[in-house]
């Protein structure tokens, strides 16, 4: 009874003094660190072996970094005839992306908004282009346009936009990822098409903080759907819609399996796209210090976009 | 006022129905063209959306007798788990720790975590792929299990950040009255009501673990290590021969589980992008 | 069983003082309240005494031991939230035992005494139940049971009643202060509401912009406030105060007598011209409403008077009111703070 009554009274748990597992501080930085340590040794460090490697004169065949030729190979591939056309491919396909992205995850998420029966059946078949993974919805897609099999070219020619003396013809097929145009547009399609699941999550969570009253005042003074739209919901969701397009353009700026699965940069380098033309170059080709200081130009680029999104979403989050 | 609402919901049904068709529109062909026999699919005059010759499982059987498929799922099931375990231990606590321990700073940081997860791959393989060569670790599923995380953890942490963040100081704080440690009040109150969110991080995890293509690619090269995001398109397209209905069965098998799932939890993804209605609260 | 001291607490955010300077002590088996308005510092004062915050300068004891870093588990206090804080995902059982969970009691014990304070309660069949299925008193009986369920030192209550409906909450007021008086454990209850803190404090200590403001019976702070914000704080209808010579002159609204003929007048009363604005039958006494010129501004007053004075009354038409000297407060016009016997 009173050895009971007395660790009653010192209400411990096993322990009569306070230790580390009280103390939020200390607790806090021992439950962060495995998390940190492994982002510092396997992100971090990575980034600055990039640089290093960037750097130096390494290759597959003699991996060192310590043939240290500064920036010898930004300038080597910067002269490259693939280097512009892959610079100007990334910036086109990104930013086509992100403004259909911004566009179109504005009108669905109008619709997600709302609540309706049988919600979570829709729900499923909107999330699923960005359930898949990238490198299956390339392959899936380069089915879908396929140079002579495609479905989509066998709709056109049904509605007789495609063939012999129509708008689009005369060559039966529109061999997609044969071409530089329409294999940009097509890779452009593929982007927005799994990236659009994301952007309407994103709207909508930033719906949720407009407040209701600025709707219903709306209602009450008459207006109509669209001016609600572009007059109240838009400037409102303005901050969200930068974060959406900023995450949209990390992603398709960083990505390569769509490039890679569907027109591996050709034909010749037209299509080409940085990250790709980095592996093709680091791995492929072996010159890993090229490779690394292709990929590195693409920073800044997300640098800047970064710090964006991190501004916008501060400043959505502080009203 | 009536035909006016009337037409508000053809609208919305109309505008409903054009999104998921876009959505769905090349997975459904991929479904269609997985049962298709080679005389059916290989005509280009025949209507693609329909069975012209009786749907086959041939494709199906000769995905998983013929080719590396199966291997490539185990490959990626077991990759997975471990990714999903190795996940849990790191981002749990951390996540944990910035909600409740680290002070404003850290409850806030979710947006900056987020953008970890979003560095690029691309930018950092080529010194990811010379450490696993330095390691010895090349050519293996274990350079995978060890790298994969780079991906989950950021992604996991602030999943469940915005979780704790939501679940009330004054359950954790009673039991600190009623006689725990910090630690316990994790163990024994904290950890319990996270179920849900770490339930949906298992999701997650497992999912981007199967999505990634570039790491998958450059550290494996030898067939029977591969996974399913790498070796699909690499394996099963062999120089000029596509197996394209065998190529969309193995596509539809991981797509059709994994829409399921992210689309069960649609809700809790949004509200992982919530930010709180109140500033500075 | 114990004593609770305060000395010199004081509590800084980001250059912010929330709490700004306290010293207090509370006996042993007394009900003190901690009472003001949002803002004023009191739930921080609370979370240092219970260990959920450390204060920047000051310490706290509890019976003479000096615990102002350690943590709550090893202070032996016991608090029930504005929220009850119930585990979900314990039954009420289960919630019950947790705190002799910690100190780690063999289960048989802990059966019993779980049995002993839900009998007290009155939650015996709720055992089994998840918070979830609980109405909000019965979530506050579960509550309570737990925090006496292992015989702590000292019980915190932070504002327990308010998330309960008004006529739930007088019941619940007199059933806290009985438990209190069975049990005799030395208790700080933190309220906004004068009311509660009034009909159930031993004493009351007024906290406003981080210090206290006066500490006392209720009693004595009604009738001998020490400045003009626990004047008009306690008390319902608040003290009349108005700007007079200099000093703000301050009486209560039931001291107000009104002259006319047939009224007794107390000598040296203090007379206030008045313009009647409104008449109020409330039953027992009638509240009149009315503006008193001071020059440039226009103080609004309330009275209560019986139906004699009532009678003599007008709206919209002037009146005199008197109030007697011993039932008049003076304060300083700009400090607020109380002077004794107004001078002159």
């Amino acid at each position: 009874m009173a050895a009971t009554e007395s660790a009653m009274r010192r209400g411990s748990a096993g322990q009569r003094r306070a230790g580390v597992g009280d103390r939020g501080g200390p607790l806090g930085g021992l439950m962060l660190a495995p998390a940190v340590i492994y982002i510092v040794a396997l992100v971090g460090v990575p980034f600055v072996m990039a640089i290093a490697l960037s750097l130096s004169s390494a290759t597959i065949g003699n991996p060192s970094i310590h043939g240290f030729i500064g920036l010898q190979n930004y300038f080597t591939v910067v002269h490259e005839a693939a280097f512009p056309i892959a610079l100007r491919n990334s910036v086109i396909v990104t930013i086509a992306t992100l403004v259909l992205v911004v566009i179109l995850a504005t009108a669905e998420s109008e619709l997600l908004a709302r609540d309706f029966r049988g919600k979570w059946f829709w729900q499923i078949l909107i999330i699923l282009p960005w359930a898949m993974p990238v490198s299956l919805a390339a392959v899936n897609w380069l089915w879908l346009l396929d140079s002579e099999f495609s479905p989509v070219d066998w709709i056109l020619r049904q509605i007789g936009v495609l063939g012999p003396g129509s708008l689009l013809g005369p060559a039966g097929h529109l061999y997609y990822y044969g071409r530089e145009g329409v294999g940009l547009a097509a890779m452009t399609a593929i982007n927005v098409w799994r990236l659009l699941p994301l952007g309407t999550i994103i709207v909508l969570a930033g719906r949720t903080a407009i407040p209701h009253d600025i709707y219903e005042q709306a209602q009450v003074d008459g207006a109509g759907f669209f001016r609600v739209l572009f007059r109240i919901t838009v400037p409102a969701l303005a901050p969200i819609l930068v974060v959406v397009a900023v995450f949209a353009a990390l992603v398709v700026f960083g990505d390569m399996a769509i490039v890679a699965i569907t027109t591996h940069g050709g034909p010749g380098y037209s299509t080409q796209l940085l990250p790709y033309w980095a592996y093709l170059k680091g791995i492929e080709g072996g010159a890993l210090g090229e490779g690394a200081a292709v990929a590195l130009y693409m920073f800044p680029i997300l640098l800047a976009a970064a710090i964006l999104a991190l501004r916008m979403a501060y400043r959505s989050e502080n009203g | 006022m009536l035909i006016k609402r009337i037409l508000r919901r053809i609208g919305f049904w109309i505008a409903m129905v054009l999104f998921a068709l876009f959505a769905i529109f090349p997975a459904a062909y991929m479904l269609i063209s997985a049962f298709k026999q080679d005389g059916d699919l290989y005509n280009v005059a025949n209507n693609p959306f329909l069975f012209n010759l009786p749907p086959t499982f041939k494709n199906i059987e000769f995905l998983f007798t013929e080719t590396q498929y199966a291997t490539f799922l185990w490959n990626s099931f077991f990759i997975g788990l471990l990714v999903v375990i190795i996940t849990l231990l790191l981002a749990v606590p951390a996540a944990y720790s910035l909600s409740r321990l680290v002070g404003r700073r850290g409850a806030q940081s979710g947006i900056a975590i987020f953008l970890v997860y979003l560095i690029p791959p691309t930018l950092l393989f080529i010194p990811l792929f010379q450490l696993i060569t330095t390691i010895n670790a090349a050519n293996t599923i274990w350079s995978l299990v060890l790298v994969y995380p780079t991906i989950t953890v950021p992604f996991c942490t602030w999943l469940l950040l915005g979780f704790f963040k939501s679940m009330p100081r004054e359950l954790e704080e009673a039991a600190l009255i009623d006689g725990y440690s910090r630690w316990q009040a994790f163990l024994r109150v904290a950890l319990p009501l996270a179920g849900p969110g770490i339930a949906t991080c298992v999701v997650f995890a497992f999912a981007l673990t199967l999505s990634d293509y570039i790491y998958a690619a450059t550290f494996v090269s030898s067939t029977a290590s591969r996974t399913i995001s790498a070796g699909v398109p690499i394996v099963l397209i062999s120089g000029d021969i596509y197996f394209w209905q065998a190529l969309m069965a193995a596509t539809a098998i991981v797509t059709i589980p994994l829409a399921i799932a992210y689309g069960l939890l649609f809700g809790k993804l949004v509200k992982g992008f919530q930010t709180e209605p109140a500033s500075g609260t | 069983m114990a004593t609770l001291e305060l000395r010199g607490i004081e509590k800084h955010y980001a250059g912010v003082h929330a709490v700004d300077g306290i010293d207090l002590k509370v006996r042993d088996g007394e009900f003190l309240a901690i009472l003001g308005p949002s803002g004023c510092g009191k739930s921080t004062t609370m979370r240092m005494i219970a260990g959920l915050e450390m204060p920047t300068i000051g310490d706290i004891l509890i019976g003479d031991e000096v615990v102002t870093r350690l943590p709550p588990r090893l202070r032996n206090v016991s608090m029930v939230f504005q929220s009850y804080a119930l585990y979900p995902h314990m039954s009420v059982a289960e919630n019950i035992a947790f705190p002799l969970k910690a100190a780690h009691m063999p289960r048989a014990e802990r059966e019993q005494k779980v049995a002993w304070a839900a009998k007290l309660m009155g939650v015996e069949p709720l055992l089994k139940r998840r918070p979830a299925r609980l109405s909000g008193g019965e979530k506050q009986k579960v509550a309570l049971a737990r925090a006496l369920v292992r015989a702590p030192t000292l019980f915190i209550f932070d504002e327990p009643l308010s998330s309960l409906d008004a006529q739930v909450r007088a019941m619940a007021r007199g059933e806290l202060r009985q438990l209190h008086d069975r049990t005799g454990i030395t208790t700080v209850y933190v309220t906004h509401d004068q009311i509660e803190a009034m009909g159930m404090g031993d004493r009351i200590a007024v906290m406003k912009s981080g210090q206290v403001r006066q500490l006392g019976t209720p009693q004595e702070l009604y009738s001998n406030p020490a400045d003009t914000f626990v004047a008009s704080f306690l008390g319902t209808p608040p003290m009349n105060l108005l700007k007079r010579d200099g000093r703000i002159v301050g009486f209560r609204p039931e001291c107000v007598r009104v002259a006319h003929a047939g009224a007794a007048m107390a000598d040296g009363a203090f007379r206030l011209e008045v313009k009647v604005i409104e008449v109020e039958f409330l039953g027992a006494d009638w509240q009149v409403y009315a503006h008193a010129e001071g020059g440039s501004e226009i103080h609004k007053l309330l009275a209560r008077v019986n139906s004699g004075d009532a009678a003599a009354l007008k709206v919209g038409e002037s009146a005199q009111f008197t109030v007697a000297p011993a039932d008049l407060r003076y304060f300083d016009a700009t400090t607020g703070k109380r002077i004794e016997h107004g001078g002159n």
